[in-house]
């Protein structure tokens, strides 16, 4: 077959056409994978409550959001006390964009977190995942959320070693957690996840 | 024995990472580890095998004058394809290539395979252009990405070959990248020179 000629009406036929079956490749894919991502989405995010409440069930009551721009947090309301998805206000990590999950008791004890999305350096930064759990130099798990600091600024976590930047913006995360789960509760305080004498507060950590 | 040769040219005479110079971005960006370096050449290789082979079979249908943008398309749409494929099926490589997954349509070796390769020759030439040009890049990423894992970490593949505390962190970061590269450009000439 011979090749078509450079005339305008064979360049817009032509490309209309590979726009067309392009654009019906597309659909007919993302109607496949549509399913099996959002699933896994919703999987992943279960899987991260459960971790930082340190439970194995756990059912989520009632999701709020809160706040705005950076500061903005999604609570997840729990009958274990509160899991927060959090980015840090301010977005003064190192590489930026930081996103981390903290469960919270009702007294606002840090039962557990997790990273959700961070950029920091690898080996320096990026030791976050494990710096603040419980076996951690700087362990924050059993601390209460609020006004947690670095050493450095006269609070009494330690700071990862060379990464005072990334631990800021972390803490801070955390406090900012803090403050969304509080709000959430005055203004529900009537929900049961809420209750602050409940007497099942988990105190205790969890072991892994 | 004609696509031997052109297998062969895509793995060694004509390597895009150490003789080409191709697509060093996610070369250079993706190849903290040794996994991570070669599940960036298979997903690079998937849409070049797929664009090349398009590409030859519809190049008579496509007038000279928007043939760029009609591969652009081609390309655009096998790798938004397989962004959701792997983001459904292989959720554990979308977390650590995200990002860099949409940047293969800029890659230069597959447009410009399709540009010098599959414009002019059969599909089934095209296809073993595809997978020689694919293999060398996956080749190129792994040995890569196995180095600066070695050397930063010491471990290959996750296997621990010395203790993480004797690497040198460099090699993990973006420094390392270049400096490998550049030592395994000089090791790879070296012996073919």
């Amino acid at each position: 077959m011979k090749k078509l000629e450079s005339t305008w009406y064979n360049m817009a036929v032509v490309l209309t056409l590979i726009a067309i079956v392009a654009g019906a490749a597309l659909a007919y894919v993302n109607s496949l994978t549509e399913g099996p991502i959002k699933a896994i989405a919703k999987a992943n995010e279960a899987a991260a409550i459960k971790a930082v409440l340190c439970a194995d069930d756990v059912s989520v009551k009632d999701t709020k959001t809160i706040g705005e721009g950076d500061a903005a947090a999604t609570v997840y309301l729990t009958d274990k006390g509160a899991a927060v998805k959090t980015s840090d206000p301010g977005n003064r990590s190192f590489g930026g964009g930081l996103v981390i999950m903290v469960g919270l008791d009702n007294e606002f004890h840090v039962l557990g977190y997790s990273i959700l999305t961070s950029n920091e350096t690898p080996g320096l930064g990026a030791k976050a995942g494990e710096w603040f759990q419980k076996d951690g130099k700087g362990s924050i798990i059993g601390k209460t959320a609020g006004g947690l600091m670095v050493s450095k600024d006269g609070g009494e976590i330690d700071a990862i070693t060379a990464s005072t930047i990334t631990s800021r913006a972390f803490l801070n995360a955390v406090n900012n957690a803090q403050a969304a789960f509080m709000a959430v509760k005055g203004q529900s305080d009537m929900t049961g996840a809420t209750s602050l004498n409940d007497k099942n507060v988990r105190k205790e950590v969890c072991d892994e | 024995m004609n696509s031997i040769r052109v297998l062969w040219n895509g793995v060694i005479k004509e390597n895009p990472t150490f003789v080409l110079l191709l697509g060093m971005c996610p070369t250079l960006g993706t190849t903290s580890s040794a996994l991570n370096g070669m599940s960036m050449g298979l997903a690079t290789m998937a849409v070049l095998v797929f664009s090349n082979l398009i590409i030859s079979l519809i190049k008579n249908l496509i007038p000279d004058m928007v043939r760029i943008p009609s591969f652009i398309v081609v390309i655009a749409s096998l790798v938004t394809i397989l962004q959701m494929l792997i983001k459904a099926f292989a959720p554990d490589i979308d977390k650590s290539l995200g990002l860099f997954i949409p940047l293969i349509v800029v890659n230069c070796i597959i447009l410009g395979r399709a540009e010098a390769f599959a414009a002019k020759n059969g599909p089934v030439s095209s296809v073993m252009d595809g997978i020689g040009m694919g293999l060398g890049f996956t080749l190129g990423l792994t040995l890569l990405g196995a180095t600066r894992e070695l050397l930063g970490t010491g471990k290959i593949f996750s296997f621990g070959v010395f203790p993480e505390n004797y690497g040198a962190l460099v090699f993990v970061l973006a420094p390392g990248a270049f400096i490998c590269l550049g030592y395994l450009i000089a090791i790879i000439n070296k012996i073919k020179g």
